[in-house]
């Protein structure tokens, strides 16, 4: 069959395997329970939980996109990888950008 | 059962709106009348309505563009008017109520019924000749983009006739925007007509994105692309990174609007901040996605009509790459005046001057071009040579906009008013204009008439400079935009000559009506046989003037910059084989035109608040779409017989010519 | 003249040079995921803008439940290895066990929106609803427009569901398996924002 391709179609995205999705699942409910845990468990100062809590959401988010998403730096890949790479560029500006300039006006609101 | 919809919604007590009503009346009732008589209502709807071949669509998209410049300009014409007899205390003919919907008509329908379907049709005709493909990555798409956009126009349009439009202002801030300020139907046509059409040109980034990326022909390298081509890829990368953002704050504000939420409201907590801020994330960037074909186009023209090579493709490449970027970090300077801290400010207006430079390093690339070519004054590089001198004056005030000191002064004045109609008219409706120059040959097949061309040409030119400049002055006057009356008798002079510069481009218009009418009349005398009427140095010159729908019979491969200007150096034709093979084409359909139907009927009964029309609208729209994705015929072979025939016939042209 | 190719899939890729039709279509996909990404951080924008705009309401602290939350997540979760598990059938040509994973993903989507419903339901009778303040809207509409894809996903798992039933895994069929199961993921990763961001840091 023409579309049967193995692991890696032609810049589409590859395929997984039992594995890889059973790791990314196991990964993914540590990365969840955790933070959970954490706040609803308050054992650490409250800025440290909040940190820890958006780094683990990133590493999860990592976890996903390599074991679910099977983005990975391959040939055919290249493109789907620079353009979520760009993506993330775009999107760390504009909330960057904007709560920085919202927080400027509010500040010069004289708000309370 | 309709709504807020009932017969009061006919503007009945307005005489200009109803004698317009008139005499659109009597034009579409005239334009019907003589396609049925003509009985070509077959053609229309297989060859033109229901095509997804990119040609056909990139045509449609300018015919389009073409006809809302008319109802953009007769509005510029309106307040111009409007203003050069209220200068004096008078109320002038137009009531502040109907002047506002104006001025609000006239910035929405140039920008998103003007110039972004210009934008999008220059692409639609030009990007997949020039990259040696057959069509776009999705034809179909395409052809649904296309008719998401009319739905968008069609608003618009019935807003004149049904109800109102809004008043407040092209980019709509609120609170003015908001239900408690704008209680009428106006920001809800707005609204459903920039979101829809905004669905559109979304697609349309989607879709070009990747044609550029995995269509290009054999050896075509992405440094081996025409830089037109390179620019639609910077400008579809703007579209797809921007536009989510305009759908989202349309969204917020559909949402205070409908259900009562308060995300710009003055109470309960709402922030009208945020969407200014929001709203010129997106609208920075699309000015860009304006100007940017623009610079493609003349890139062109430069390089063909100096018979020379584009001066610093790497540079010039590298300069629309970075301008895409910084593009994205530029967007307070829109409303520097809004109380943001000077940190703040003065980041943002250094942003703004650095991107001044990759523009200026292309105005240098251009003029380098020509120096030393053998440069041929013909009437798209007269358009040309008009932007450079036009465009620089326009980006120079604007570098003097970005100090926030001087915008201070500056902002919402006429001086704001001068620079950003100097680069939009300057920079980008010269540039459209020299695009359809320069291609509408291979677009139909035959040339327009020269003259009246040439005409246009300078009336539009000098037009703009009587009815603009004046507003630099104006603004450091102090006059403010958007005034319906006033009273300081030193400003009327100047705006008596800014109605004469309206009136000089309004000759300028009727010249090129009257080229497109002599044009078509004398379309056989003036039939280029050749496909090559420039002398042209990119692929699409390759091809037939108009081309077969398939483009090319067999995929040219590519070695160099200037496919084609190489081909003819060294006297390979791309027509010189024998065996021609079937080719795999999409099949027309008018499932896209189906979809977008029911989406005009889903937006038009929610901006009335009719329910059960909205929710009927929306289901046959979806069920539309489920219906089309059943579709297997989507697809079919044209028989190699039929390639030969067409080939053949392009060679016979060929010795003719 | 004599090597007319019939397969359409076969004739693309040979008159392109490199892709095949479908690999194209995924790509065109994914783009759009990105473009989706930027419209959900522009309502993350709002909601970070918003967050405090209480109007004398309630805030984060007074609204949001953790277990409810965390028992949601596990639903979304499971769901998007079922939807692996039902890619990796597809692989293996597997008509019927495709379309048993398929449903099965179907039925924990529809439990992840019927809570989502219910706690937005709940919020609206005590009073709560997106109309009450800056805050609440914000709220509602983040995790709203989240919900209202998923829904989404949903109607175009259960047309792809018919549709495969009916003609089985056509190479049609397969690219648009595909397409769904990146946007099912992406779903996914774009709740990890939202439970992170709205409700651990909500109420941390």
């Amino acid at each position: 069959m023409y579309n049967q391709s193995p692991i890696h179609s032609s810049a589409g995205t590859s395929h997984g395997t039992s594995r890889s999705y059973m790791v990314g699942f196991i990964i993914s409910v540590v990365l969840t329970v955790i933070p959970f845990a954490l706040v609803v468990y308050p054992s650490l100062p409250r800025s440290t939980t909040a940190w820890v809590v958006v780094a683990l959401g990133m590493v999860q988010i990592f976890a996903h996109l390599k074991y679910f998403l099977h983005l990975d730096t391959a040939k055919e890949q290249r493109w789907n990888l620079i353009a979520l790479i760009f993506s993330v560029v775009i999107i760390l500006l504009l909330v960057g950008l904007s709560l920085w300039i919202m927080g400027s006006i509010h500040h010069n609101m004289l708000a309370h | 059962m309709f709504g807020k919809l009932s017969w009061d919604a006919v503007p009945t007590d307005e005489p200009i709106v109803m004698y317009t009503l008139a005499i659109v009346g009597l034009m579409g009732f005239a334009l019907v009348g003589t396609v049925t008589w003509k009985r070509k209502w077959g053609y229309i709807w297989r060859e033109w309505f229901t095509s997804v071949d990119h040609k056909k669509i990139g045509c449609m998209y300018i015919i389009v563009a073409l006809v809302m410049l008319l109802r953009g300009f007769s509005d510029a014409i309106m307040m111009r008017t409007q203003q050069a007899m209220a200068s004096s205390g008078g109320p002038g003919y137009l009531p502040p109520e109907h002047y506002d919907q104006i001025f609000t008509a006239h910035g929405v329908i140039m920008i998103f019924f003007m110039a972004m379907p210009f934008v999008v049709g220059l692409m639609n005709i030009v990007v997949p000749l020039q990259i040696g493909a057959r069509d776009v990555a999705y034809p179909f798409l395409n052809a649904l983009s296309f008719w998401l956009f009319v739905v968008g126009a069609a608003l618009v349009n019935v807003s004149l006739g049904v109800g109102e439009f809004a008043r407040t202002g092209w980019v709509a801030y609120p609170p003015l925007s908001e239900l408690g300020y704008s209680p009428g139907v106006g920001v809800d046509y707005y609204i459903w007509s920039l979101q829809i059409s905004g669905i559109g040109t979304l697609l349309t980034g989607v879709n070009f994105f990747v044609t550029i990326l995995k269509m290009r022909t054999e050896g075509m390298t992405l440094f081996k692309m025409p830089v037109f081509t390179w620019n639609a890829l910077c400008t579809s990368v703007l579209i797809l990174a921007s536009f989510p953002i305009l759908t989202a704050t349309l969204l917020m504000l559909t949402l205070d609007r409908y259900l009562g939420m308060h995300f710009f409201t003055n109470e309960a907590g709402g922030n009208p901040m945020m969407y200014v801020n929001l709203i010129w994330a997106w609208g920075h960037p699309e000015v860009y996605i304006l100007i940017l074909p623009a610079f493609g186009v003349f890139s062109e023209i430069a390089a063909t009509f100096s018979s020379k090579r584009l001066f610093g493709y790497v540079s010039l490449v590298w300069a629309t790459i970075s301008i895409t970027v910084l593009s994205f970090i530029v967007w307070l300077h829109h409303f520097f005046t809004m109380g943001s801290g000077a940190n703040v400010n003065a980041f943002f207006g250094i942003m703004t001057m650095i991107i001044a430079v990759p523009t200026g390093v292309k105005i240098f690339t251009w003029l380098f071009t020509m120096y030393r070519g053998r440069v041929r004054f013909e009437t798209p590089m007269l358009w040309t040579l008009g932007f450079i001198v036009t465009f620089s004056i326009g980006g120079m005030t604007g570098v003097l906009l970005a100090v926030p000191g001087a915008d201070f002064l500056l902002h919402n004045s006429l001086f704001l008013i001068a620079h950003f109609h100097n680069v939009i008219i300057g920079g980008a409706v010269f540039g459209y204009m020299a695009g359809l120059t320069y291609w509408f040959p291979k677009a139909f097949g035959f040339r327009l008439n020269d003259r009246l061309g040439r005409i246009a040409f300078w009336c539009w030119l000098v037009g703009f400079y009587f009815a603009f400049m004046p507003s630099y002055v104006l603004g450091f006057m102090g006059m403010t935009r958007r005034l319906n009356h006033f009273d300081n008798p030193a400003w009327q002079p100047w705006l008596l000559l800014e109605l004469v510069g309206v009136g000089i481009i309004l000759c300028g218009v009727a010249c090129q009506a009257m080229q497109l009418f002599v044009s078509i009349r004398n379309r056989v005398k003036y039939r280029d046989l050749t496909g090559d009427p420039w002398d042209g140095r990119t692929l699409e010159w390759a091809t037939a003037s108009p081309p077969p729908l398939y483009n090319f019979a067999e995929q040219p491969k590519v070695n160099d910059l200037d496919a084609y200007w190489g081909m003819k150096e060294r006297g390979v034709s791309t027509l010189s084989h024998t065996d021609y093979r079937a080719i795999h084409m999409p099949r027309n359909t008018s499932a896209g035109l189906v979809i977008s139907v029911f989406a005009l009927v889903c937006s038009f009964a929610l901006v009335w608040h009719i329910w059960w029309l909205a929710v009927f609208g929306l289901v046959a729209s979806v069920v539309a779409m489920v219906v089309r994705s059943y579709d297997e015929d989507i697809d079919y072979f044209v028989p190699a017989q039929e390639v030969a025939r067409i080939e053949k016939a392009r060679l016979k042209d060929l010795a003719e010519a | 003249m004599s090597n007319i190719v019939m397969d359409k899939d076969i004739a693309h890729s040979h008159e392109q040079g490199h892709e095949d039709a479908g690999s194209m279509r995924i790509f065109g996909f994914w783009i759009y995921l990105m473009t989706d990404c930027i419209l959900f951080a522009t309502l993350f924008a709002g909601y970070a803008v918003l967050r405090d705009s209480v109007a004398g309401g309630p805030s984060t602290v007074d609204i949001f439940e953790l277990p409810y939350v965390l028992a949601e997540t596990a639903l979304l979760l499971v769901s998007s290895i079922t939807y692996g598990y039902a890619m990796l059938a597809t692989n293996r040509n597997h008509t019927s066990h495709v379309l048993r994973w398929l449903a099965v993903t179907f039925v924990l989507g529809c439990g992840f929106i019927a809570m989502e419903i219910n706690e937005f339901h709940h919020l609206i009778d005590e009073g709560y609803g997106p109309d009450r303040s800056g805050f609440l809207t914000a709220f509602f509409t983040l995790v709203g427009t989240h919900g209202a894809h998923v829904l989404s996903g949903l109607v175009w798992m259960a047309v792809l569901m018919a549709q495969v039933r009916s003609r089985g895994l056509t190479n049609t069929n397969t690219t648009r398996l595909s397409c769904l199961s990146l946007f099912w993921h992406f779903l996914d990763v774009v709740w990890i924002c939202v439970f992170t961001v709205v409700y651990l840091l909500g109420v941390v």
